[in-house]
């Protein structure tokens, strides 16, 4: 199969002869292993994420998406008792964000997270969206305002919450509060951001918002999500993994991987056969 | 059997069923309004005797033979003396112990074990707390029997309250918002801090105060370790005219507390120095009340922009 270039890199790339070339690597997972306590949930998984794509994670419920899309960004470090084996790899500089010595809190500031239910902090709009970046030292009123405003505007929020930016998040709808997550998410510049089923609580107009925004977002960051919805992955994704019992099974260009899936196993899932 | 008949079974049995609710519904309105009613009748008789002896001449004057000449006023200082002290210890340990065991403790034997003996200290009879400070604070620190010893047996004492009130603040806070920080790359102390503590400060505040107003009542540690029943002179006050400015001799002074002072009244004979205590009673039972209201209205405002 020939890897098509995506859209966003044609221009970079300097000899258009050089077809194959393949996709800039963001994440590259080389056999990831991941242990609950004793129970193994995750089995060598291997995947190359794309730069500035989307991808999608799909499989059957517990067959390991969440836990999956939770290591690229060290939450199980939060819970005792959890192990990982093998490595994720962070491009440019494909340093090991498993690896020993690796401070999860540095790696969770490079990666985003969109969680299933909205779940803004019980604080303004305002405060909301800065919060990550007075993480990351961020103090100076003119900057903050500058980068809130700028993540409202990207997730598509500005124009509904320019005028109450200091009133509590909660008086949002909740696709609004999902939006917000993301502003939240996106404020900080992350290099990847992680959703996990971001629409699964939302109406069909919510999420097709979101969809969008997550097609636009693309041109600024790599974006991994988990869904439940396959026409959702069809929709919006540049590329799909199905994952079954903890394993990839299949990985490639998502117009491919549901048209002519390679694996029976694949095959029968996105028929409807389980799961 | 014809379906008709089993359908009639079925209703008896229901109704059977209906009335057994009224009847538990009957009996427990009579059980709560009788508990009322019992409260009522102690506030009623407090205020009956104790009512008229309530006045300025009796909120600052020492206690004295005569007890139309006595008053509660070292009896007060003494309470609120002990009060600070009590609370800028166990608040502070208590709600550190209880974010600790709520947010940063590794679930294990160890730490289970920690769990069930807090709730277990709460359980032990305050008498013992004051034995405890008797032998530790008193003597072994050489604190003797001052504000200082007094306010730490109290302080004892409550510790559990706070700790468990804290960890139930905590808890009532969703895993969701929790993981929110820490995916923005919160660190613990960052999210406790920014997140965990201003969303639970209502929580933790009513708890403080029903720590405090459980401590304000407790006579019995007092006793053991020494407080005095018959105190004619105030504490060296805390704040000074003169450079630094701020005193804490007042910690080491012998002390007397308003449930102490109503003791002391109690056991005496005549009709004057029990209504005395009754007015003491009366006083103290209104500062409880204020708290606990003050506990109801903090819990209300605080929440009141908390939502998840
Ligand atoms: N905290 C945990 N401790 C132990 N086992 C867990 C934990 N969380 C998930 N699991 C198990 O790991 C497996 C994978 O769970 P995971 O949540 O990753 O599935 P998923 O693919 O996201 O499912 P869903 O589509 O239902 O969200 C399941 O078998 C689940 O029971
Ligand atoms: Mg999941």
């Amino acid at each position: 199969m020939v890897n098509p270039i995506p859209a966003a890199q044609v221009s970079s790339v300097k000899d258009i002869a050089q077809v194959e070339v393949k996709p800039e690597v963001k994440v590259e997972i080389q056999n990831l292993s991941f242990f609950y306590g004793r129970n193994q949930v995750l089995r060598n998984v291997s995947l190359d994420v794309p730069a500035y794509q989307v991808t999608a994670m799909i499989g059957p419920s517990g067959c390991g998406k969440t836990t999956l899309l939770r290591c690229l960004n060290r939450m199980h470090d939060l819970y005792p008792g959890n192990r990982y084996e093998g490595s994720v790899r962070l491009y440019p500089g494909g340093t090991d964000i498993l690896g020993p010595g690796m401070d999860p809190i540095r790696v969770r500031m490079r990666f985003g997270m969109v969680f299933q239910k909205p779940n803004p902090f019980p604080k303004s709009i305002y405060e909301n969206v800065a919060y990550g970046l007075r993480l990351q030292g961020m103090n100076k009123r003119r900057d903050l305002d500058e980068r809130v405003e700028k993540a409202l505007r990207e997730s598509a929020l500005w124009d509904e919450v320019k005028s109450r930016l200091h009133q509590l998040a909660h008086n949002l709808s909740g696709g609004q509060q999902q939006r917000l997550c993301i502003a939240r998410a996106i404020a900080t510049d992350p290099d990847v951001v992680l959703f996990d089923e971001p629409t699964s609580a939302l109406d069909p107009i919510a999420t097709s918002k979101i969809e969008e925004l997550i097609v636009e977002m693309k041109k600024r960051v790599t974006v991994i999500i988990v869904t439940h919805n396959l026409q959702q992955a069809g929709r919006i994704s540049d590329r799909t993994a199905f994952m079954y019992l903890g394993e990839l099974i299949e990985f490639g260009e998502t117009n491919r991987l549901f048209t002519n899936p390679a694996k029976p196993q694949t095959e029968d899932y996105i028929s409807g056969r389980f799961g | 059997m014809p379906a008709s008949q089993n359908l009639r079974k079925q209703e008896a049995r229901a109704s059977r069923r209906r009335s057994i609710d009224r009847w538990f519904g009957r009996i427990g309105f009579l059980v709560t309004l009788g508990t009322l009613g019992v409260l009522a009748i102690l506030l009623l008789n407090l205020a009956a005797s104790g009512l008229t002896r309530i006045d300025w001449q009796f909120l600052l004057s020492f206690p004295s033979r005569r007890p139309a000449e006595a008053g509660i006023l070292s009896a007060w200082v003494g309470t609120i003396l002990l009060m600070m002290v009590t609370a800028s210890v166990a608040v502070p340990l208590g709600v550190a112990a209880g974010i600790y065991l709520e947010e940063y403790a590794p679930k294990n034997k160890w730490t289970d074990f920690v769990e069930i003996n807090i709730s277990n200290l709460a359980g032990v009879p305050s008498i013992l707390y004051g034995l405890m400070a008797l032998g530790l604070f008193v003597y072994q620190f050489r604190f003797g029997q001052s504000i200082l010893a007094g306010g730490l047996a109290l302080a004892c004492l409550v510790l559990p309250i706070v700790i468990v009130a804290t960890r139930e603040a905590l808890r009532t806070i969703p895993a969701s918002i929790r993981e929110a920080a820490f995916a923005l790359g919160a660190t613990r102390w960052q999210a406790v801090w920014h997140h965990l503590l201003p969303y639970s400060t209502g929580g933790i505040a009513t708890g403080v105060i029903l720590a405090m107003s459980r401590a304000i009542g407790e006579s019995a540690p007092l006793i053991t370790i020494g407080a005095l029943t018959f105190i004619a002179f105030l504490p060296p006050a805390p704040i000074l005219a003169h450079a630094p400015f701020i005193s804490f001799d007042w910690l080491f002074s012998p002390f007397t507390a308003l449930p102490i002072q109503m003791f002391n009244w109690v056991s005496r004979p005549g009709e004057e120095f029990q209504s005395n205590a009754a007015a003491a009673g009366l006083f103290l039972m209104l500062i409880t009340l204020s708290m606990n209201g003050a506990a109801i209205l903090l819990r209300r405002h605080a929440q009141r922009n908390i939502k998840w």
